[in-house]
């Protein structure tokens, strides 16, 4: 049959021809140059599309050359490559400005008195004024959701793991998921037809409650994950001792995965200090200091930024406050996040 | 013998040592004589109570998930009843006077078109990285880049939505003119010069939000690929993008297609995102470029502030229709894993 | 079409640890070799510098001769994946692609190395597991996915695979331990027949298997923990059974060690 066909079809050596390991390098510069070229006589003013026409030159580029010289394969493979490297340094871009820019326009304003004093009688085209009501109000919200979602999120996930057969289980996991799924603002609607039918005026635990809604899915099942890492033979130690189940819980399976649990707790924590829909719809925003989540209108970060940038009809002072606000709230996310890496290093067991 | 009395009596100390194959069999006596016992009142008090509390916690989980479906639904239906358009195909949204029209057409239409463009986008490029971090990048660069990443993933919309505004969309000029040249003679990419606050833009920017999700997601999959099945394409003498195509791809999939209905959902809800970009108005253009459009998320964001309360029950009622989409939206994901599971033989 | 491997000098890295030292070898033409050693000596690393996989695991690294049949596999401007196209590799555990069926499976490595008409892959997915005998067992479901097969089966469509794309060299890499004793059999048996075609290494923890399937026999050792391992000696499988020059080879054989 056909050994000598299929011999025929491959090459007999080993020694493929291949392109030299400077070429990519080469192809990129080639594209580069020529990209400029085409740019300035063509007269197109945007970077990003000399940019765009560099990338599309160097990958037909790259696919045609090595086509001709390795084969279509190796070209294949070359186009491949060069395309995930072009992927990513094109999403490095934006993300980059998005970093760079906030902390770069964000310093603009960024003080102790931008921090330590409200927005007050400051009108918000004007310069001046600070970001503490807001702070407060972001504090004491995501407080309040931590105190009312973490909790909740914590029993489910012991219901869940610890005691949970049959279909009241199921039914919790699947609507786990399922609220996992909703879109901040719809928790936030949910809360308004609330406080529309008790005829409620917005206040910051009103937000709170949105936000718990919110949180209370994602703690549940980083709980439970936790939970499934406690290795049963912990738990029948215990009971064999005739520690009873509900001490075996709190005294065994909880300290073991206090770690992991806190860690979940506050990522969550970041996420929902971030959120601006519910927080519009039911806090409402306020420029003055209002201690007192449970009546008035509060302010809150996320908020802040979008009504400076909403309200400032275009005015350069407040364009620096969101700035500075948004590089404020970035800083405390950030905190969370890397404080939460550092509970699950430091409780990680060893 | 029956197991689950020396779990529930406290202080019955167990005498014999119990079999590993068991265990789950044992936990489930456990819990329900605990059930049980809690019924008769034979139990500790603190077994009861504990019980009662979580499971406490998990009803009452589902008690709100149940009152946030009863309330939307309630208030959204006195907005409706007192619609003089048809809800679902008015292009319209005047709440606020005598004979109150409104409808969610031009919505719905935004909400699938800029979440489609973000998928259309993100996706291909998440996946890109995703292959990228795992299977190209140098790892000295790949462990840093993927922390990053991650960090990324959870800067605030809000910020997103900011840095939109004030620094992408006059980024855009370039790119919509271009786009206009070449391929405005389609009708979906012509430009009438106006600001790029348009679909167009805001699908770009929800991919740019969606892109940290889906990359740390699909990295984690690729990276969980068994290292059998990529040696298997090595040793037939593939590639690499061979191997990617024959063993990381196919192993990968249910995880990379559930990772995109993590962001879709992201991208169909997003409020302030879109509410800073986009200059709305109820009409639906052919052109992704020209202002106009609207999102459900979007669109309570704006109209919220001069709403009167009708005006908000009719919002609620917008709210609901995407509550609604977001859920099957959510529902086809798991179809789809659960069914590629059977499939896949990933397990075998 | 069978080849002839010259090993010379052959060092292999794993970053900083030297795996094995100093190897040099030649492997017969249309034989079966056998590798055999204590673990950790360095045989399956060894085996996996023959067909450039060893520079795959992270940090790997290797230094030395490989000729096939006078062409070195590490010369410069040697593609690597030519190589394993000429050297094919059957592993541990069977790894059929667990999304692909039986047939794809096998035209796997075909699809990859050029365009064959429908009719002529069918021919040669057909003729290679029947050199796998493998034909008769699954021809009613070629369309089934690979993983659906028992452990030996899928072993043996591995081999399929490999001899599908008629590579000069057969790498085995322990290919019956994860296999029941019949199952193991069939391989054996299959090894006997597919040496007419190819240069066959096999490494194997299973003396017994050694002795029975292998023309030749290689005896790897190490001097101690974090030691590199080293060839001992290679000879007839019949005289390294019967009559090993080395003392060290004989204790391995005779149990006394490993």
């Amino acid at each position: 049959m056909s050994t000598a066909a299929i011999a025929d079809k491959r090459s007999s050596s080993l020694r493929g021809a291949s392109l030299p390991k400077w070429s990519p390098y080469a192809i990129a510069l080639g594209s580069l140059a020529l990209a400029i070229l085409i740019g300035t006589l063509g007269g197109l003013h945007s970077r990003i599309q000399w940019g765009l026409i560099a990338g599309i030159l160097f990958i037909l580029g790259t696919y045609g050359i090595s086509a001709r010289v390795e084969g279509r394969r190796q070209a294949k493979d070359r186009v491949a490559t060069s395309l995930v490297w072009v992927a990513f340094l094109l999403a490095v871009v934006p993300l980059v400005s998005l970093v760079w820019t906030t902390a770069q326009r964000g310093v603009k304003v960024l003080d102790v008195y931008f921090l330590t004093h409200s927005m007050g009688v400051v009108a918000d085209t004007e310069p001046g004024g600070g970001i503490y009501h807001a702070i407060i109000g972001t504090l004491q919200q995501v407080g309040l959701a931590t105190l009312i979602g973490a909790p909740i999120g914590v029993l489910t996930a012991i219901y869940l793991v610890e005691y949970g057969r049959g279909r009241l289980a199921q039914a919790i996991t699947f609507f786990v998921d399922v609220m996992t799924g909703i879109p901040s603002i719809v928790a936030g609607l949910f809360i308004l037809s609330l406080m529309l039918i008790f005829k409620l005026q917005p206040f910051g635990f009103a937000g709170s409650l949105a936000l718990a809604i919110l949180m209370m899915p994602v703690v549940v099942r980083s709980t439970e994950e936790m939970l499934k890492l406690v290795p049963n033979e912990l738990r029948e130690a215990s009971l064999a001792l005739g520690v009873p189940k509900w001490r075996t819980i709190l005294k065994v399976v909880l300290p073991t995965s206090i770690g992991g649990i806190t860690t979940g707790i506050v990522l969550s924590v970041a996420r929902i200090a971030g959120e601006t829909a519910p927080v519009l719809l039911l806090v409402f925003g306020n420029p003055f200091i209002n201690n007192n989540p449970f009546e008035g209108a509060q302010a809150s970060l996320p908020l802040y930024i979008y009504q400076q940038y909403a309200n400032s009809a275009g005015s350069g002072a407040a364009y620096d406050r969101a700035w500075a606000a948004s590089l404020t709230l970035i800083a405390f996310v950030m905190i969370l996040n890397l404080g939460a890496r550092g509970i699950a290093r430091w409780k990680a067991p060893r | 013998m029956d197991i689950s009395t020396h779990k529930t009596h406290a202080g019955a100390p167990a005498p014999t040592p119990q079999p590993a194959a068991t265990r789950t069999t044992q936990r489930k006596h456990a819990a329900r004589g605990a059930a049980r016992g809690a019924a008769r009142g034979t139990t500790r008090p603190g077994d009861r109570i504990f019980l009662g509390l979580s499971r406490g916690a998990g009803i009452l989980l589902l008690l709100t998930m149940a009152a946030i479906a009863v309330f939307l639904t309630y208030r959204a239906s006195l907005a409706i009843s007192q619609d003089h358009g048809n809800f679902l195909t008015t292009f319209e949204w005047n709440t606020n006077q005598q004979q109150p029209v409104f409808g969610i057409a031009v919505l719905a239409f935004g909400t699938v078109v800029s979440s489609i463009i973000a998928m259309v986008v993100a996706v291909p490029v998440a996946v890109a990285i995703a292959l990228f971090l795992t299977h190209y990048a140098p790892r000295r660069l790949s462990g840093p880049i993927s922390y990053v990443i991650d960090l990324l993933a959870a800067v605030p919309s809000i910020v997103y939505g900011l840095w939109g505004a004030l620094i992408l969309v006059p980024h855009m000029n370039g790119l919509f003119g271009w786009l206009n040249d070449y391929l405005g003679w389609t009708g979906v990419f012509s430009w009438e010069g106006g600001a790029p606050r348009s679909m167009l833009t805001v699908g770009i920017l929800l991919a740019i939000m969606i892109l940290p999700i889906i990359t740390n997601v699909s990295r984690e999959v690729f990276r969980q690929v068994p290292r059998m099945h990529e040696e298997a394409a090595l040793a037939l003498g593939a590639t690499r993008w061979e191997v990617i195509r024959m063993s990381v791809l196919p192993f990968g999939r249910s995880g990379v297609i559930s990772a995109s209905m993590l962001g879709l959902g992201r991208a169909l809800g997003e409020t302030m995102a879109v509410a800073t970009v986009l200059s709305p108005s109820f009409l639906i253009k052919a052109s992704l470029l020209d202002p106009g459009g609207g999102t459900f998320a979007q669109n309570i964001a704006s109209k919220f502030s001069e709403a009167t309360e009708f005006g908000r029950d009719a919002l609620i009622a917008s709210g609901l229709v995407l509550f609604v989409i977001t859920l099957l939206v959510n529902g086809a994901a798991r179809l789809i894993i659960a069914r590629r599971k059977e499939y896949s033989g990933a397990n075998a | 079409m069978a080849k002839r491997i010259d090993v010379s000098g052959l060092t292999a890295y794993y970053g900083a640890h030297k795996a094995i030292e100093d190897i040099s070898m030649t492997v017969e033409p249309r034989s079966v070799t056998a590798f055999i050693g204590p673990s950790g000596c360095g045989k399956s690393t060894f085996l996996r510098t023959l067909n450039r996989m060893h520079e795959v695991t992270p940090g790997g690294r290797v230094e030395g001769k490989v000729l096939l049949d006078s062409e070195d596999l590490y010369g410069a401007g040697v593609d690597p994946v030519a190589v394993r196209r000429e050297v094919g590799m059957v592993f541990q555990r069977p790894n059929p692609f667990p999304t692909m069926s039986i047939f794809d499976n096998v035209a796997a490595g075909l699809r990859l190395n050029g365009n064959y008409k429908k009719s002529e892959l069918a021919d040669i997915v057909e003729k290679s597991l029947r050199g796998a005998n493998l034909w008769n067992e699954v021809k009613d479901r070629l369309n089934k996915p690979g993983a659906g097969l028992s452990g030996g089966q899928q072993q043996r469509l591995c081999i399929a695979r490999a001899i599908a794309v008629e590579p000069k060299v057969l790498l085995m890499d322990e290919p019956c331990s994860a296999l029941d004793p019949i199952s193991t059999l069939a391989i054996e048996d299959l090894m006997g027949k597919l040496k007419e075609q190819f240069t066959i290494v096999i490494v194997t923890h299973n003396m017994q298997q050694a002795a029975r399937v292998s023309d030749r026999t290689a005896f790897f050792n190490l001097a101690g923990m974090g030691q590199p391992g080293r060839l001992v000696e290679l000879d007839d499988t019949e005289r390294i059974f019967s009559n090993p020059s080395v003392q060290a080879t004989e204790d391995y054989i005779s149990g006394r060690f490993g």
